[in-house]
Formats: C-alpha cells, structure tokens, sequence
C-alpha cells in the first residue's frame, strides 16, 4: 500500500529493537539498504499487509527499549509492516503504557486505585510528591525533548497485586529492560527504586491464605510445588487432564464440560460447554483459542496467582480447548502489567513444548497446538472479549458490536473460543473429576469452586477457593474478618464493574443465581472490604474516573456518560450540586439508565453499577445536604 | 479492439475480478476514483499485478510490482505468453473458437524465455513467472493500461501484446475479464464514439469501407463524402511541416504545450496561414492564433454527454452561466456554418444527441430521459428496451462464435527511439501527478497543498553521485533543448531513470525536451522515453 | 446477444414485527433499512449508507424483544420473528441522552437536523452546568490514555478548541467533532484507503488525528474530501464554504445544486456544483452513483476554481 512516512528515522536502539523482534528487514522498500534486485520488483500487496497483527509486540519491543514511541520509531515500524503511519499512531496512543511522547526510561507506575487507596496509596502518592516531585506528565505542545531526569512515577489503575496493597510496577526501558510488579510500595521504596537501588529483584509473593489446604481444587498446586517445574506439575496431578480428553476425542471432552454445567468465570457466566460446542461445529476453518488473560478489573488478582504460581496448568487447560473445539493455535492476552506471570507462562509454553505436550504430535497423537502470549498495554477495555480481537489483531482495542459472536467470527475473523484463565483451569478440574461429580460441587446453578479476590479492610487479603454457595460470611471468616477488628461498612461485589453490598447482608450465598436475586454480581470474583472509616464519595469518584480513563470512547452514551457521570459525583462530593443532591442523583441515574442500556459493550453498560448501588443500596448521599 | 474502440469491462466487474494488471497505468494517482474500484477488489481478496518502470503509488498496492524498463512491455508480455503456454495454460478452446493466427504468436513468443525477458526489462524471470501463471490461473482477470502503453513509438504494438494475452487466456468477452484502456480525459471516449477521430464516424462506421454506412450518413446529411480518412494530430503537423496543411481549427486543444518536441510544435503553428483557436482559456495555443474563440466549459456551462473509459454514457449539465463573450461550443460551430452558408438553426444539445442516435447503432437506445433516469448507460445500447452491455466481445465466447475471429498478432519487442549513451545517460520519462491535469491551465486554478511546482525526479543513487540534494537546481538537456528545475529525490526511481511532468509548462516546459517519435498506427508520441544529460546548476540560475 | 452477469445470491424475505405491526424484509437487511421501509424515522448520526456501519453514535438504538440492552438499528440484521420498538421508553430516554451528551460537549450548530432532533426528544444538555473553558490549540492532541485531569466542579467538559486551518482547501473544526469514525472510514477501508486519519487517544480525549497530530501538509492527506463528503456536523468544511459563513454569505436557499461530470480524467465521476450567485461553493458527488459511491479525488472536488478565474482573469496564474 502507498505509505506517506514523516520524516523521521529511528536512533540506533530503536532500529534494533524493531529489527530484534522483527528480524532484519528483506529488502530495501521495507527499511533496508536499497540493493539492485530492487530496482525492479518488491512485494506490497496482502502478504505485506497481513502483518498487521505484529504491531503492538512490535510497539512493545520499542517501549522496552527506549521507554516511549517516538515518531522515528513509528515510521520505521510502519515501513517493516506495511502499516499507514495515522493507524499505527492511534493504536500507539490507545494504550496508556505506550507514550508518544518523550518520558523517563525507568518509570515507577503506583497504583493508586480502590484495593490500593483503602490501604493508603494516596498518602504514598503525596509523599512522593513531596520526596520525588510531581507525577510525570507528557509534555505540553510539540516538544519531543527527552526528559532531563532518567526516571519519573506515574499514578495507575489497579495492578492487579490488591492482596500486597499499596502496588507499584517499575517499568525501565533499556538494553535489558526490567519489568516487575512488586507490593507493600512505600514512599521511601519507591524513591528509592527510582534512584536505581532496585529492591524488587526478589519477585516472592507473599503465600495465598489456604495453601496446603486439602480440600483446594483450583489451587491445590499454588504455592505447594515450583512453578517452573513440570516434573512437579506432573507429579501433582499435571497433564493427567489432557489424557483423559485425547481418550474422550473432542466430543467427550466437551460433553463433560457440558455435563459440569461449568460457566464463565469472567463475569459474564456463559456455560463453557456451549460456547465450546459452537465452536466446535462452526465449518469454518481455523477455529482459535483465546485466554483473556488480561485480569485489570478493579480489586481482581486470582488469574495473576495462578498463571504466576501454577502457569502449566492454564498451558494444560488451553490445549484441552484448543483439542475439544478443533483448533491449532492459541493466544494468551496478558495484561502487561504482570511482568512474571509472563515469565512463568512463557517458560511453561517452552517446557511443554520440548516435551512433546504442545506443538505438531502431543502426546504422540496426530494432535497440534501451539501457543503464543500476547501482551496488553495498558488497557482495561481489552479484556472485553472482542476487544481483545482488535488488540491481537493490531488494531485499536475498541469492542465489536455483537452480534456476531467470536464463536461464529472472532479472532481473525474465525470461529475463536474466549475463556478467562479461572475457567479454563476449571476444565482439568472437570475431567479428573467427571462433569456430574464436578457438577456435585457448589449449588444446582451454580457448579464447582470459585476463587475470590479478598482485598481491601480485611485481616488476611488474598485469593481464597470455596465451593460455589458459600456466604460472604463465611468468606470473610476465612480471610480473618475485618482488619483491625473496625466495623464493616461495605463489601464491593464484583469490582469497579459489580456492586457494593451493605454490612447486613453478608449471609448472601456467593452463586451466580443469588447474588443476581439479590441485584449484586460475582463479577470477576473481588470481594473488596470496607470498614467504617471509608471515604466512599471518594472511592466513587475513583471508581468513576476509572471508566472514564478506561472508556474506549467509541459509542457516545460510555464516552459521554463516564465523564457526565464523575462531573456529577465530583459536585456531589464537593458539596456543589446542581439543584440540589435529589436532583443530581436523578441526573446520575438517567446517565447510568442509557450507559446501561445504550453502550455497545459490558464497559459501558456496567460503568454505573457500583455507584448506582452506592446510592440505592448504601444510601451513600441520604440526607446530604449541600454545604 | 476487435472493431470497437472501448475497454471491455465495467467498473463493477473490476470490483468483482481475481486479478488485476495495471500497466503502465498509475491509476492510484491518475484515476483515483478508478482505482476506488480496484481497491474494492483487492478488499475483496483480489490480487493487483503493476507493472510500470517507477515504483508508483498504485505500484505500492501491487503483489508484485514488475519494475520493467522503459519501452520492454511487448518483451515482458511476450514472456509472460510462453510461460503460459509452456505451463499449458493457454485456454485451447477458446483460441480454437474465437481467435486466428495463434500459431504465428506461438512460435513468436517462444524466443522470449525468462532469461532474455529478464534481461531485456530488468524484471526477475521468477517474478515474471509468478505473474504470468496468476494471470493465466485466474478465473477472471482483466489488464487495465495507459499512457505507459501508448506514449511510445510503437503504441499499437503495445497494445496489441496484452490483447494477445487476453486471447491466450481468455481473459475477454466474460463478466469479470477483460481489456480496459483507461482514459485519460473526460471525453476521450465519447469524442471516439462521436466520429471526432480521422477514421471513423460516430459510433465507430467507417464510411470507406461500408456502402451501407456511407449511404446512411450521405442521405442525412444530404452530401457525398469523400472515401477517404482525415489526419491524426501528428500526421496534421507533419502536414504542416510540408506545407500541406494551412489552416487549423483547434477547439479546446492545447498542442503548444502538449505536444512532443514544444519548439517544433510552437514553430508549425507560428507558420500557418490561419490558426482559430476555441477554447475557454486564453492558452499558449490561442496566443498564437489568428482568431480566438472563448468558449464555454462544456462539462458545467452548456448541456451534452460524455463517455467515460467503461462506455457510460452521462449528461453533462449547466450549472454555471459562461463569462461574458464566452459561448457556447455549439453555438459558435453552428454561427459558423451560418457564415459558410449552412443555416443548422440553433440544435440543443439534445437534439444532435437524437441525430448521433439515428445514425449510430450503438448508442440508439440512450435517449436523454433514460440518461437521467439510469444514471448513464454503457454502450451498445441498441434500442430503448436494451440495458446497455456492461462487457464487450460476449460474442467471442458464442458456439458457434458470434462475428470474425480476433486475431492474434505477432509483436516484436522494439526499444525506444532514443535511449541513453555516454553523452545523455539518463532516460527521462514523463507522466502525471495526482493534483494537476495535463498542461495545468485547469488544474493551476486552484491551490493545492499537494502542489511543488515542477521537479526532476531523481533516484537516491542517482542524487549522491550528481552530488545534488532535494531542492537543489540542476539543467536537464536533451538534443532538443534543454530545461531548469529544481530536483526532487524520489526513492520509486530507480538509478538511471528521470521523472518529469509537464504540468507547469510556464515554468519548466518540460516538452523542449521530449522526442516526438510518433506510433505510425495511432499518431501517439514517445513521451515515455528520452535520452537527457542532467548537470547541477548554481542556485542563482534561472530559465 | 446473451449477457453473462454475475448473480446475487437469492434473498429470502424475513417476517418480523416493527412497533407492532408485521412486515417482511429482505434477509440480510438492516432494522434501520427495514424501519425506513415502512416509513419509520430512526434518527441517525454515525451511519452513512455507503459505509460500513460502526455503530458508534447509538442515537438509532431501538428495543428489541429479548435482548437485555437496546440494539443499534443501523447495523442489527432482521431475525425470523424479531420484535422491535423504536418508541418505546427505554428507547426514547437512550435517544435523549446520546442527543444531550453530544449537545452538551459538541458544537451541534452546523449538524443538520440535530437541532429538531434535541427538540423532540426533549434533550436539556445546559443541565450539566456551564462549559469548561475551551482547550488550547494542539492541548487535546497531547493527551494521554489513562489520566485526566477532571474540569473545575459545577463546570461541563467538551470538545472545545480552536480550528484546525492549515491548508487552502478545507479546515478542521473539533470542537464540532462527535467522533462518528465516519471521516477515518472513508480515507481508509471503505473507500480512499489512504489512512490519513486515525481515531488517536481513548475516551473522551479520543480525536480525529493525523500521526502525531501533524498538520495536514506533512500528513497522507491527499485532499480528496471524502472525509468532507461524509462528516455529518460540518467539523470538516470546505474552506469555500467556511470563508462563506464567516463572511455571512452562506445562504444554502439560494443555492442551486447541479448533476454533471468531471472535468478532468475519463472515469466519469459525477459532480454536484452546488452554485451560489453563478459561484461554485462546493463539490460533492451523489452517493447513490455507483462510479463514484459520493467520492473524488482532489481534482475533481477542488479543481473548478478555473472556470470563476476566468471571469476575473484571462488565465489563471502560474498556467
């Protein structure tokens, strides 16, 4: 296609860069010295342009290296991909860990999110302030000067590390980039970590709460063997799954599955047996496996502890899919915030792959599967299940309009099965036990265990596996109650997306068909704790600001809306309503009636759930009256 | 081709092709809303073959882009045909059916192996492989050509070796394949069509040859017309060379500028008796004139049809009110017919478009309401009930075949007239850019961001060893004369290959340079191709 | 002679219920292309029948029975014994607060229809305070993902900013911008495939941009005004017609608009002279025509000037 590049040529590094990733380039119409056999021919048409899909690792590559996306970078990464400069730049500046403009090469990105801010992320924010100087902000104007200072912090929505509050990720671009999420972020660590006294080198996460506990399914491995052991993943049970679905063929495998009455673990409670039989049966050919792996809802970490501290399993799990629903090849999409899961992940994908359990004959049988890890950028909207499509596929990652659904045209435009990392580990689950056996477990409508996401005001954060049906009662006995023996407030159900459920309530069963009865979700399984002494006007106002960064901004009620939506409660909480505090939450409910009912996809639709249930369920703004 | 002067296919069928060759054709720049089409192909799956000695922008959109030199199109043509046939490709029922002379073709084109094609033309054998074997596969595919074909001396033959693959293959007469000369002003075709050609009467009779046709014509127009073709444009100046022609009457023409070889064209106009020039603007031409005539625009002051380059039909319609002095194309003809002693009256537009109809077949079933109400309809369009045809040569593929066979012709590759030596090295090639029309006298109305003035484009290589940068002014000469322009370094070019246009003939008049080696068959001349000498000049230096 | 032409697949007629009342439609075919069918009015801002649906703006959201949230009409097919309300509650309080959010952060006042459109469905887009100060020119161009810096409370965020003018033939005014992605379509996939335009940023400080927000010189743009021809709220704008309204000569009642063919290539592109006082003021090209499908290239969209020169002028400057 006819390219019209800036002017701009890459520096040194970040031509290696793209030339590492990408290898060097062929001829001298994609970037390299123009030789003779040039002079009269060169490929451009649909092979040039079917690479579109390697942008953002490509993006990635140079974000790793250099710390930003400047325009010489772009353009060189455009000529090597038959990519028009305009489309690069928008799915650049899609991804809040992909700045086009200069910034620092060792940033520090602190959360300061719900899960962190219960447990006093902005009091780390303002220290630093103080210590450090203000948050880096991207340079007003044109100018592309590199930063003076070789590091700068930047606050960030969750990270995904609620149980080690307040988190932080050092991001440090380089020669041999460093990338790692670390917990129990204090000021002085942080300063210090910018300094370059890196103290996270040792990636130890504290134990989950019920490990060794004999009655775990899902978690009966973590924290009990090596992670990076296959022999020890064997040893315990691993691989024994994938067997028993080579000797059931794909249809067995997916009847037990069906049997299981197993239902996405995402938030959405599809059952995974009918998503992967529509699969199974679409004619069309390839057929993919996608495992959103892209965990960024508020308050939600289980998938991180699994892929860090059990990763074959999620290996295992997708080639069981990849096997059952006839297709050759998966992708894991993992947020990029979690630098070790993707160590873990990639080393178990290689592990299995000298082993002979992934790649052309597994297990001897005329079966392929390989997998490939896909890594975010910064973007809670690609977790959405089509979104993740455009993001693989190198666009912006903006939702499809459904339908159609991925299991008739998802990745690539194929019939492609999306499950969450919770789910299919699940399925290993389903065939060691069988699926009427799994089916036993838990309630009628909802089966098997569940893990939980403990954060916030709570004794023991952590992720926790009970049996489907358990109450928040029980739950938050496990996890000790109530830190500091405070007074419980609130529990928020679900995440940024789910909903706040008051103190009395907490005998409610956690199963898909109690928690809708009583208008709460499960959500992504985060159960965030809040004790007496919650600002909860500012952790709405948290939660509003979180969708309207996070909105994509494609339709007009979630683009629009998040921003009526925070304007609102940031009046309320300044005590300036409109009209008066009755009318502002009547406002708020109109924005978050046609959020609900017109945005294209979950983001939009639930953007107004929490604060909703704030005000109808906590009564957060009763007898408020203006200042 | 085959007795009708039109590309065979329609748009729609080009959205609907597998394969699409662009030769010598930059449609992307040159027919952008053409290539809207092409795109939709490619959208659709389709595959794009270019071949054109620069790196184009339509080139860029190419599978394979086949960067042939200048003037080596029959030997890359030719070689394509012999690997066709040697893969036994060639579509044997078809030329059994529908075509002459193919066995003359074949033992001609099995001199051109990959090897000599690759070194005649520069294109790898594998890539002219590859190519071929895509054309000849493909369900459906068509070749689509401009001025890359035809501005060289021998046009006709150019021409004639892509129908040649056509007939090979098969690729014409079908929905979806077909020949498609894609043309290069408004009306081109229609002025085809019309009769405004020296061998043909409107819809393509020719009054020579056909009693019938002379007959028909005599009646209605009440005169006995001599058996005899008039002068193409060269043919007209080399009249005026010799004498022979004395007097021109040139509507809406510019050949001051537009022609090969300015000085001389300038020189032959100078030297004539009587020059009456008609056109909406005062150009060069109408500055050398004995009578100017301000005319009207035709295509938003005044009423008519065009015919674009798929044989639609279209009406163009008046919008604007002419300048004061300025009148209508028609009105002035028929005044002067008046002055000659011919009172036509006033004719509408439509009414000469229902006289056109009732002498030419082709275009019987266009009336003007039908125009209006379908959007321009394709030719032949025999009566009011007849949809137009969207492809030409159906007849082709009839059993037993509809009318005489098409033939194969026999095509030898002959390079251009002028090619580099040691005293001007380069091979400049002329052609057009996106934002400007021709001589610009319409184009230059406007202020395009796109616009840079003239430039000699110039390959990287070619840059470092003038020791000249963007910008930087040097002289181009050729044995003609000699021009001064600012260079552009232009990575489509390869070393060795110049490109200008002559779209600012005021500031560089790019055609004191160009050969005016004329097609004998179609009057074209060889703008593609000239030998030039480029030196740096210092920037003090003006034309 | 026998004309072999390329068939359409058959289209089976599907049976379904609009408001009430059943109707067929063919297979295939859109709510909104079945609504209009039968004379329903969907009002629409994002959809152009010429491209590719997106369905962004969500102002043709209809109900549909069984489905937990509304449906755009624009690119939802017909179902075998789908039932639709395009009045119903749900419905008309949706269409009223996409009209309030784009009224309440968008310049409206050159969207066509929109103004009605407010009034029917009772949009109040001042409820949600006055407006925040407009940005500064390039401000909203350096935003990045994932931070915001929230307005003054009581105030409204908007689209705000100055005009984008850096070239003679057309301007771009954001502050009039409701991200339709209706100008990206048609400079990419759809039509001009030149991709001179992205949507950059994400949220509400997503934009129309060029790569790096450069300015249109420097960028792919090659001036076909395709992005002109399909932008529903008049943020693209002829120069022509802007210089126009700033001089308020603008006066579309005097206006007369006219079918012919381009001057230029043999292609044969339709044209609509839209002529003012015997001055051409714009150039557009019928939608419906299938040479052209509403597009052209840069000639054929700006390259009239020549004949209004030649009143002035015998021969334009620089030839």
């Amino acid at each position: 296609m006819d390219l019209h590049l800036l002017d701009a040529a890459p520096t040194p590094a970040e031509r290696a860069a793209i030339d590492a990733f990408l290898g060097p380039p062929k001829d001298g119409w994609t970037g390299g010295a123009r030789e003779p056999q040039d002079a009269h021919t060169a490929a451009g048409g649909h092979h040039s342009r079917s690479q579109r899909h390697l942008l953002l690792p490509a993006l990635l590559a140079v974000q790793r290296r250099v710390g930003w996306i400047s325009a010489g970078s772009l353009m060189y990464l455009c000529q090597r991909l038959t990519i028009p400069p305009a489309d690069a730049y928008g799915v650049a500046t899609f991804y809040a860990l992909l700045p086009t403009a200069p910034r620092p090469p060792r940033v520090v990105h602190v959360c300061d999110d719900i899960g962190c801010r219960v447990r006093g992320a902005e009091a780390v924010c303002a220290e630093l302030e103080r210590t450090v100087g203000p948050a880096h902000h991207p340079p007003t104007g044109t100018s592309h000067e590199l930063p003076a200072i070789g590091s700068g912090w930047i606050r960030s929505p969750c990270l995904g590390l609620c149980e080690e509050a307040p988190a932080a990720l050092l991001t440090q671009a380089g020669a041999t980039p460093v990338e790692r999420l670390f917990g129990n972020a204090t000021a002085g660590r942080i300063a210090a970590v910018l300094a370059g006294n890196d103290s996270t080198a040792d990636q130890t996460r504290a134990p989950i709460p019920q490990a060794g506990d004999p009655d775990l399914l899902l978690l009966r491995r973590v924290d009990r063997i090596d992670p990076t052991d296959l022999d020890a993943y064997r040893a315990h049970g691993g691989y024994q799954a994938l067997r028993l679905a080579l000797d059931l063929g794909p249809d067995g495998v997916i009847r037990e599955i069906a049997d299981s009455k197993l239902a996405g673990r995402g938030g959405a409670a599809f059952p995974t047996g009918r998503k992967w039989d529509a699969v199974a049966k679409q004619p069309v050919r390839p057929h993919y496996v996608v495992c959103n792996a892209d965990e960024s809802e508020p308050g939600t970490f289980k998938d991180r502890v699994i892929m860090e501290k059990d990763p074959y399993s999620v290996v295992e799990a997708m080639t069981v899919a990849g096997f059952a629903t006839g297709s050759e090849q998966g992708f894991i999409y993992l947020r990029g915030e979690y630098p070790l899961a993707r160590t873990r992940l990639q080393h178990a994908i290689d592990q299995a792959t000298s082993r002979g359990l992934l790649g052309d004959n597994i297990m001897s049988r005329p079966v392929r599967f390989t997998i490939e890890i896909r890594v975010g950028a910064g973007a809670y909207i690609c977790g959405e299940e089509t979104a993740i499509f455009n993001s693989i596929e190198g666009f912006r990652g903006e939702p499809r309009n459904k339908p159609p659904f991925p299991v008739q045209i998802g990745l690539f435009g194929k019939p492609t099965v999306v499950n969450n990392v919770e789910t299919l580990v699940n399925v290993l689950e389903v065939l060691r036990l069988g699926g009427p056996q799994y089916a036993a477990i838990g309630t009628a409508g909802s089966t098997g265990t569940r893990l939980f996401c403990l954060s916030g005001h709570v004794a023991r954060p952590g992720v926790y596996e009970v049996p489907s049906g358990t109450t928040l009662r029980r739950l938050l006995e496990l996890a000790g109650g109530v830190a500091g023996g405070r007074a419980l407030k609130a529990v928020l159900l679900g995440g940024a997306a789910g909903g706040f459920v008051r103190a009395d309530e907490i005998d409610l069963p956690l199963s898909f068909e109690a928690t809708r009865a009583a208008g709460a979700t499960l959500g992504s399984g985060v159960v965030m704790v809040f004790d007496d002494t919650t600002d909860f006007a500012d952790i709405l106002r948290r939660i509003a600001a979180f969708f309207r960064d996070e909105s994509c901004g494609q339709c007009v009620p979630c683009r629009v809306g998040t921003v009526r939506q925070e304007e609102a409660l940031h009046r309320l909480q300044a005590h300036r309503p409109i009209g008066g505090t009755a009318a502002e939450l009547a406002l708020l409910d109109e924005i978050g009636l046609a959020m609900k009912d017109a945005s294209i996809c979950g983001l939009g639709q639930t953007a107004y759930s929490a604060v909703e249930s704030a005000i109808k369920r906590l009564k957060l703004f009763d007898g408020v009256a203006p200042r | 081709m085959f007795g009708a002067g039109g590309g065979t296919s329609s748009y729609r069928e080009v959205e609907e092709t597998d394969v699409i060759f662009l030769w010598g054709a930059n449609a992307r720049d040159n027919h952008p809303i053409f290539f809207h089409h092409v795109l939709k192909a490619i959208r659709r799956g389709a595959r794009m073959f270019a071949c054109d000695p620069r790196r184009t922008s339509t080139a860029q959109w190419a599978d394979a882009w086949l960067g042939l030199h200048v003037g080596t199109d029959i030997a890359l043509a030719n070689a394509m045909a012999r690997v066709i046939i040697h893969a036994g490709l060639a579509n044997q029922a078809f030329i059994a059916n529908a075509t002459s002379g193919f066995e003359a073709y074949r033992a001609a084109v099995e001199q051109y192996t990959l090897a000599r094609a690759e070194r005649i033309t520069g294109v790898p054998g594998e890539v002219i492989e590859r190519a071929a074997l895509a054309y000849a596969r493909a369900d459906r595919a068509v070749i689509c050509w401009t001025l890359g074909i035809t501005e060289h001396h021998n046009a006709v033959d150019n021409v004639l070796s892509l129908i040649n693959l056509a007939l090979l293959t098969g690729h014409v007469g079908r929905y979806g394949s077909g020949l498609n000369p894609l043309r290069g002003q408004n009306n081109v075709q229609g002025g085809g069509d019309m009769g405004a050609i020296p061998n043909r009467l409107a819809g393509f009779q020719d009054w020579t040859k056909d009693a019938a046709v002379k007959a028909k014509f005599d009646a209605a127009w009440g005169i006995d017309m001599k058996a005899q073709y008039g002068r193409n444009l060269s043919q007209m100046f080399e009249g005026m060379e010799h004498g022979e022609v004395r007097a021109v009457y040139a509507i809406g023409e510019n050949p001051a500028q537009s022609e090969a070889d300015q000085n001389r064209a300038e020189r032959l106009l100078t030297g004539l008796d009587h020059l009456v020039v008609q056109d909406i603007f005062l150009t060069r031409t109408a500055e050398l004139a004995t009578v100017v005539l301000p005319a009207s625009a035709s295509w938003c002051e005044s009423e008519g049809t065009v015919t674009n380059s798929e044989r639609r039909v279209q009406r163009v319609r008046k919008a604007l009110e002419p300048p004061p002095g300025a009148r209508d194309d028609m009105w002035i003809i028929a005044e002067i017919a008046k002055r000659l002693g011919h009172d036509w009256g006033q004719p509408s537009a439509e009414a000469v478009w229902n006289e056109v109809r009732s002498l030419a077949p082709m275009v019987a079933g266009m009336s003007y309401p039908r125009l209006e109400r379908e959007g321009g309809l394709h030719w032949p369009c025999y009566d009011e009930t007849h949809p137009g045809e969207q492809f030409l040569h159906g007849r082709l593929w009839q059993q037993p075949r509809g009318g005489p066979a098409a033939p194969f012709s026999v095509v030898e590759h002959d390079p251009p007239v002028e090619m580099p030596d040691a005293e001007y090295p380069f091979q400049l090639t002329t052609g057009r850019r996106l934002d400007s029309y021709n001589t610009g006298v319409q184009t230059g109305g406007f202020t395009s961001p796109l616009r840079r003035g003239e430039t000699v484009d110039i390959s990287p290589e070619d840059a470092a060893s003038l020791g000249v940068g963007e910008g930087d002014r040097v002289r181009v000469s050729s044995r003609r004369g000699s021009v001064v322009a600012p260079v552009r370094v232009d990575s489509s070019l390869r070393a060795g290959l110049v490109f200008m246009t002559f779209h600012h003939q005021d500031q560089v008049k790019t055609n004191v340079l160009t050969i005016d080696a004329t097609d004998p068959k179609s009057g074209t001349a060889e703008f593609k191709a000239c030998a030039v000498r480029i030196e740096p000049v210092a920037a003090a230096v003006t034309t | 002679m026998t004309t072999l032409v390329s068939l359409a697949p058959p289209r089976r007629l599907v049976s379904l219920t609009i408001d009430g009342k059943g109707i067929e439609a063919p297979e295939g075919s859109t709510i909104l292309e079945a609504c209009r069918t039968q004379g329903t009015e969907i009002p629409t801002l994002c959809y152009l029948e010429t491209l590719h649906p997106v369905n962004v703006c969500r102002v043709c959201v209809v109900e549909v029975e069984g489905s937990r949230v509304l449906v755009p009409s624009c690119s939802r097919r017909v179902e075998p014994g789908m039932v639709v309300k395009t009045q119903s509650e749900r419905v008309v309080h949706s269409r009223k607060m996409v009209l309030e959010f784009l009224a309440s952060s968008v310049d409206l006042s050159t969207t066509p229809e929109v103004a009605r459109w407010l009034g029917e469905y009772a949009a109040r887009p001042d409820r949600y305070g006055p407006p925040a100060p407009p940005a500064a020119a390039g401000a909203r161009d350096g935003l990045e993902p994932g931070h915001h810096d929230p307005v003054e409370p009581g105030f409204r965020a908007t689209v705000a900013q100055p005009t984008k003018i850096d070239n003679e033939l057309y301007l771009r005014d954001y502050g009039k911008c409701i991200l339709c992605y209706k100008c990206v379509e048609a400079c990419g996939t759809d039509h001009q495939n030149t991709f001179a335009l992205t949507v950059a940023g994400r949220g509400f400080d997503a934009r129309i941009s060029t790569e790096f927000a450069v300015e249109l010189p420097r960028s792919a743009c090659v001036y076909c005004g395709n992005c002109i021809a399909v932008c529903p709220t008049g943020a693209l704008m002829f120069k022509s017609e802007y210089d126009h309204r700033a001089a308020g000569t603008w006066d579309e009642s005097r206006q007369t608009v006219t079918q012919t063919i381009c001057p230029y290539c043999g292609v044969g592109c339709n044209l609509e002279l839209h002529v003012q006082d015997n001055e051409i003021v714009k150039v557009t090209s019928p939608l419906d025509h299938d040479v052209t499908e509403g597009n052209l290239c840069i000639k054929g969209r700006f390259g009239w000037q020549f004949v209004q020169n030649r009143a002035s002028e015998e021969r334009p400057q620089g030839g």
